[in-house]
C-alpha cells in the first residue's frame, strides 16, 4: 500500500514544531505501524534527511514506551491496542495519516514524537509502593488474599504507564494512571497500612503536574489495557477519607 | 592458534557441603557496619529486575547509590515483557518439590555446564523472592482459598511456577520499581533516566566509575564510586531479529570486557521454539508466544515436503507430529533447545508452512474438541488474541504458525561466587552475567535469577569487597582516568557522525544478524563458524567505512545510539562464533553438527569440555585468550539428558 504521512517534527523542547508530509510507499499490510515508520526512516536516512524520532521498545504492547497520536487518537484507531501492536491492515491504500506526539502540559516534547513522561515517576515516588525492606517479608502464604481481590488488583496493575489517558484527556489529567497505581496497592491486604496516606500523597503530587479531572471518560477509551473508570471512583473515595483522617491527625476537626 | 593459560580463575566457592556454603559465607564474610554504609557509593547500571532490586536494596541498607538506565523510566526495561512466571522451591502444593530438586533441575536443564554452588544458592533464595514480592504487592495468581497458585512450566515434573496472569515480568518489575522509587524519594538512590553508560572507568585495575551520555542532550558526564554493578541484560539482539525489546544491547558488558572483565560462554544462546515467524524482511522483532501453549497445542508439519495445501485440508495421515513421534515420553513438552532444533530440521527439509515456508503448526483442534473452546479460551485467550492481532489469523480455526527465535543469552560476563567479574569492584548481575543457567535456561528461571542476584546475593557480597575501602574516598572524576575515558567516548561518537557513508545502521545490523543466525544459531559447524569469523570482520570494516549517521550529538539521536550498539555487536558476534568454534561438543543450546548421536541428538563431551570458557580481551588486533574454569560435579553426576 501507499500512504501519505503528516508527521509532527520538532527539533527540541524549546523549538517551534511543524507538520511535514512524507510518502510511505510499498508498505505491506502485515507490517506493524512502527515497522512502517522504520521503513520510512530508512528511506529518509538514505536521502540524507533526519529520521523521525519516536519512542518504542518492547513492540508487544507491554512496556508502555510507544506513544503516538494517530489521526488524533492516542495509539490509533484500534481499541485496546498500543501503537506497536497496530498493523497497517487497519488502514487503506491511499490514506493520509496524521502522526503527532502526546500533547499535554504534563508531558513536554523532547523531540519530534518523543515526550517526557517523568512526571509519572514523581507520582509513584510520592507513595506508589508498600514500605517493606528486602528480607523483612513473612512467608508469602501467611496472609491469604481473596482471589477476587488479587484479580481486581491485577486489573489495575495491568496499566503500562504509556500516558495515553493523559493524551486523550481534554484537561490533560492523569487520574486514570494514578487511580490504577493507587488501586493496585489499595485493593490488596498488604497495601492497607499505608492506604490513605499513599492515596493523598499520590493525588497531591499528580495535581502538581497534571490538569483536573472533569469526568469526561476519554481516558478509558484510549487506554490500551482497558483500565476501568471505577478505579478513579475508588481513588477519590480514599482521597477524601485520607484528607479527613489527616486533618484529625493534625488535631483539626473533620 | 589460541593460547591457553592454566586456569587463573578463582571462583571463590566457599568450602563445605552444598547446604553449608551460602550460610557459611554469610557467617564469615566481612561486614560493613550500618553507620558506615553511607560512606560508600555504589553505581548500578541498569534498572531491570536485577538492577532495580539491587539498587533499592543497597539504598535500604544505607549505601549511597547512583543508578542509570537508558529507558525513560525505571518502570520500563526488557524484564517487563516476561510472560510465563517465576520459579521457587516453595513446595506449596506438596508435590515433592524442594530446594534440592530445583537445584537439580536447573543443573540438568543447563546440561551440566553451570557451577553447582551458584545454582544451589539460587534455589535456596528462591523462596525469599516470592515472600518479598508478595509483600510488595505483586498480584500473583491465587486459588479460591486465597493461597498462591502455581503452574508447571518447561519440562519439569513439579508445579513451582508463580505467575501474575501472562504478565509476570511486568508485575515483578513494577514491584522492584516501586521499591526503587521509595529509595529515590528518600534520597538514598539518585536515578538517571535516558542515560546510557558508554564506558567503565578503571584505576589501578579496579572499577572506579562510568562514563554516561544523556540521551536527550548528548551531554557526556563521568561518575565515580567505590564499586560498579552492571545489570544491563542480555545480548540476543546481536541476531537482529529476536524476542528481546528493541533497545536491548551488549554495549555495557562489551565495554567492560574491553577493560578486562572476562566474557564467559559467549555462544550459549537460547533459541525459543514458540515465536511467531517473520512476515517480511522489514520485520523488526519477533514476538514470543508463551511456552505454556505447548501444554495443549500439538506441533506438526506436512509429511511431504512442499505440501502447500491449507492445514485443514491436510488429512491426519499426511501430517507428521514430529515431536510426539521422536520423543514419546515428553512429546510436545521437550525442553526449548530440543524443540527448536527439531523445528529447524523440518524447515530444512522444506516442510515449512505459511506464506514464507518459515513455520511449523501448533494446532489446538484436538484440545478444543477434548476440552471445549471455553477451556482453551480461559487458558490462552490473551495469547490467541495477541496472535490474531499480529497475523490476522484466528487460532481457534486455523493452527498457529510458530518458529524458533533468539530469546535469551546464557553467556555473559564471567563472575565468581560473589558475582564479581575479573575486574575488582566490577560486578555483573541478572542476564548480563553467565552464572546460573549453563548451556540452556529453564523457563521461569531468569526472573528468579535476576531477583536472587539483586535482592538476596549482591547486597551481601558487595560488603565483603567494600569493607577494605572504609574511609577512602571514591576516585575523583578530575582524575586523568576519567578524562581519558570520556575523551574516548566522544571520539567514538564523533567518528560515526563524521562518517560520510551510504548505508543505515539497521542495514548493517540486519546483515550481521543473518550471518549469526545462519552460522551461530540453532546448529553450528566448523566450516560455518570459520566463514562467520571471516565475514563478520569484513562487514565490520564496511560498517566503519560506510555507515551513515545523520544529525548531531547534542540532541536526542536514536541512530547515533544504535550505531554504537551495533558496532559492539560486531565484536560480540565474533566472540560468540569463536566460543562456538572452540567448544567441540554439543550441549544445551549449543549444537555442533559434528557432535551428535546416530539419531541426531546432542553429544556432550564431559571429558574435554566440562568447563566454562572465559575469554579475555587482548587488544584490537590480537585474538582473545581463553581461560577455563573447570566444573566439578560433586553432588549431581552428569548424565545424558533424555526426553525420549
Ligand atoms: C519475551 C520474553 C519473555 C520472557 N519470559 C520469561 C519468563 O516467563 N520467565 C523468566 O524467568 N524469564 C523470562 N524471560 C527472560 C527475562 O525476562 C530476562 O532474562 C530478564 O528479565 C532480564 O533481566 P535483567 O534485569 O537482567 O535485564 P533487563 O530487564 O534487560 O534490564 C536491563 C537494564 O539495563 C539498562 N541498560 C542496559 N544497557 C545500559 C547502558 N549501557 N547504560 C544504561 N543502562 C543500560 C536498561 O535500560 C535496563 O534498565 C523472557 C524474556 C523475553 C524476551
Ligand atoms: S513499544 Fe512497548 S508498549 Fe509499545
Amino acid at each position: 500500500m501507499n500512504l501519505t504521512l503528516k508527521v509532527w517534527r520538532q527539533d527540541g523542547p524549546a523549538a517551534a514544531g511543524r507538520f511535514v508530509m512524507y510518502d510511505a510507499t510499498d508498505i505491506s499490510p502485515d507490517m506493524s505501524f512502527l515497522e512502517m515508520l522504520d521503513a520510512v526512516n530508512e528511506q529518509l536516512i538514505s536521502e540524507g534527511q533526519l529520521p523521525i524520532e519516536f519512542d518504542h521498545d518492547c513492540r508487544e504492547g507491554i512496556c508502555g514506551t510507544c506513544s503516538l497520536m494517530i489521526d488524533g487518537i492516542p495509539h490509533g484507531p484500534q481499541l485496546s491496542t498500543a501503537t506497536c501492536q497496530l498493523h497497517m491492515r487497519k488502514f487503506a491504500d491511499g490514506d493520509t495519516i496524521t502522526i503527532e506526539p502526546w500533547r499535554a502540559a504534563g508531558f513536554p516534547i523532547v523531540r519530534d514524537l518523543v515526550v517526557d513522561r517523568s512526571a509519572f515517576d514523581r507520582i509513584i515516588e510520592a507513595g506508589g509502593f508498600i514500605s517493606v525492606a528486602t528480607g523483612s517479608a513473612p512467608d508469602a502464604n501467611l496472609m491469604p488474599v481473596p482471589q477476587a481481590a488479587a484479580e481486581a488488583a491485577m486489573d489495575a496493575a495491568a496499566c503500562i504507564g504509556c500516558g495515553a489517558c493523559v493524551a486523550a484527556c481534554p484537561n490533560g489529567a492523569a487520574q486514570l494512571f494514578t487511580a490504577a497505581k493507587v488501586s493496585h496497592l489499595n485493593l490488596l491486604p498488604q497495601g492497607q497500612p499505608e492506604r490513605l496516606m499513599r492515596t493523598v500523597n499520590m493525588v497531591d503530587t499528580m495535581e502538581e503536574y497534571f490538569g483536573s479531572c472533569t469526568n469526561i471518560g476519554e481516558c478509558t477509551t484510549a487506554c490500551p489495557k482497558d483500565i476501568s473508570l471505577d478505579f478513579i471512583a475508588l481513588m477519590n473515595r480514599d482521597y477524601v477519607r485520607g484528607k479527613v483522617k489527616q486533618r484529625r491527625l493534625t488535631g483539626q476537626r473533620a | 592458534m589460541l593460547e591457553t593459560r592454566p586456569d587463573t580463575l578463582d571462583s571463590k566457592v566457599p568450602n563445605g557441603t552444598l547446604e553449608e556454603k551460602w550460610t557459611g559465607y554469610l557467617n564469615s564474610m566481612k561486614l560493613v557496619a550500618p553507620t558506615n554504609k553511607r560512606k560508600f557509593k555504589i553505581i548500578v547500571v541498569g534498572t531491570g529486575l536485577a538492577g532495580a532490586s539491587a539498587a533499592a536494596t543497597f539504598g535500604e541498607l544505607g549505601y549511597q547509590v547512583e543508578a542509570f538506565t537508558y529507558h525513560d523510566s525505571a518502570r520500563r526495561a526488557h524484564s517487563i515483557a516476561a510472560q510465563g512466571g517465576i520459579n521457587a522451591a516453595k513446595n506449596y502444593h506438596s508435590d515433592g518439590d524442594s530446594i534440592y530438586r530445583l537445584f537439580y533441575d536447573t543443573i540438568k536443564g543447563g546440561d551440566y555446564r553451570s557451577r553447582e554452588a551458584n545454582v544451589y544458592r539460587l534455589a535456596e533464595v528462591s523462596n525469599e523472592i516470592i515472600d518479598q514480592c508478595t509483600a510488595q504487592g505483586v498480584p500473583f495468581a491465587r486459588e479460591y482459598g486465597g493461597l498462591l497458585d502455581n503452574r508447571s512450566f518447561g519440562g519439569v515434573q513439579v508445579s513451582r511456577t508463580f505467575y501474575a496472569r501472562g504478565q509476570t515480568g511486568q508485575q515483578l518489575l513494577l514491584g522492584s520499581y516501586s521499591a526503587l522509587s521509595r529509595q529515590v524519594k528518600l534520597g538514598t538512590v539518585k536515578l538517571h533516566t535516558r542515560a546510557e553508560m558508554l564506558e567503565v572507568v578503571l584505576k589501578d585495575g579496579r572499577a572506579v566509575g562510568v562514563v554516561v551520555r544523556d540521551l536527550t542532550t548528548g551531554e557526556i558526564t563521568t561518575h565515580s564510586a567505590h564499586a560498579v554493578v552492571l545489570a544491563t541484560g542480555g545480548y540476543s539482539n546481536a541476531y537482529y531479529l529476536s524476542t528481546n525489546a528493541m533497545a536491548c544491547n551488549g554495549t555495557a558488558i562489551w565495554r567492560a570486557y574491553r577493560k578486562g572483565a572476562q566474557f564467559a560462554n559467549a555462544s550459549f544462546t537460547q533459541i525459543h521454539p514458540t515465536c511467531i515467524p517473520a512476515s517480511d524482511e522489514f520485520q523488526s522483532k519477533l514476538t514470543l508466544m508463551s511456552e505454556s501453549l505447548r501444554n495443549d497445542g500439538r506441533i506438526w508439519v506436512p509429511e511431504k515436503a512442499e505440501d502447500n495445501r491449507p492445514p485443514n485440508q491436510i488429512p491426519e495421515s499426511d501430517r507428521d507430529y514430529y515431536l510426539e513421534r521422536r520423543y514419546p515420553a515428553f512429546g510436545n513438552l521437550v525442553p526449548r533447545d530440543v524443540a527448536s532444533r527439531a523445528a529447524k530440521r523440518q524447515i530444512d527439509q522444506n516442510k515449512g508452512v505459511g506464506p514464507l515456508h518459515n513455520g511449523v503448526y501448533l494446532d489446538f483442534q484436538d484440545a478444543i474438541q477434548r476440552l471445549g473452546r471455553d477451556v482453551i479460551e480461559a487458558r490462552y485467550g490473551n495469547l490467541f488474541e495477541m496472535y490474531e492481532r499480529i497475523t490476522d489469523e484466528n487460532p481457534y480455526d486455523v493452527p498457529m504458525r510458530i518458529y524458533p527465535a533468539p530469546h535469551y543469552t546464557m553467556g555473559g560476563l564471567w563472575v565468581d561466587y560473589e558475582l564479581m567479574t575479573t575486574v575488582p569492584g566490577l560486578y555483573a548481575i541478572g542476564e548480563a552475567n553467565f552464572s546460573d543457567h549453563g548451556a540452556n535456561r529453564l523457563g521461569a528461571s531468569a526472573l528468579m535469577q535476576g531477583l536472587a542476584d539483586g535482592y538476596f546475593v549482591i547486597p551481601y557480597t558487595i560488603g565483603n569487597y567494600l569493607a577494605d575501602y572504609l574511609n577512602t574516598e571514591p576516585v575523583s572524576t578530575d582524575d586523568p582516568v576519567f578524562h581519558e575515558a570520556s575523551a574516548a567516548v566522544r571520539d567514538r561518537l564523533n567518528r560515526f557522525l563524521a562518517n560520510n557513508g551510504t548505508r543505515t545502521v539497521d542495514w548493517f545490523h540486519r546483515e550481521l544478524g543473518k550471518i549469526l543466525i545462519e552460522h551461530c544459531g540453532m546448529a553450528r559447524n566448523e566450516a560455518g563458524l570459520e566463514k562467520a569469523l571471516s565475514d563478520i570482520p569484513a562487514l565490520k570494516e564496511e560498517f566503519y567505512a560506510d555507515v551513515k549517521v545523520l544529525g548531531e550529538n547534542e540532541t536526542l539521536n536514536q541512530s547515533l545510539e544504535k550505531a554504537g550498539r551495533v558496532a559492539d555487536f560486531f565484536e560480540l558476534g565474533e566472540l560468540m562464533c569463536r566460543d562456538a568454534l572452540n567448544r567441540e561438543e554439543s550441549c544445551g543450546g549449543h549444537f555442533r553438527e559434528e557432535h551428535q548421536t546416530d539419531d541426531g541428538e546432542a553429544l556432550r563431551r564431559d571429558d574435554e569440555f566440562a568447563y566454562v570458557a572465559s575469554w579475555e580481551w587482548t587488544g584490537e588486533s590480537s585474538d582473545p585468550r581463553l581461560h577455563k574454569e573447570q566444573l566439578e560435579f560433586e553432588n549431581v553426576a552428569p548424565t545424558t539428558r533424555s526426553y525420549k
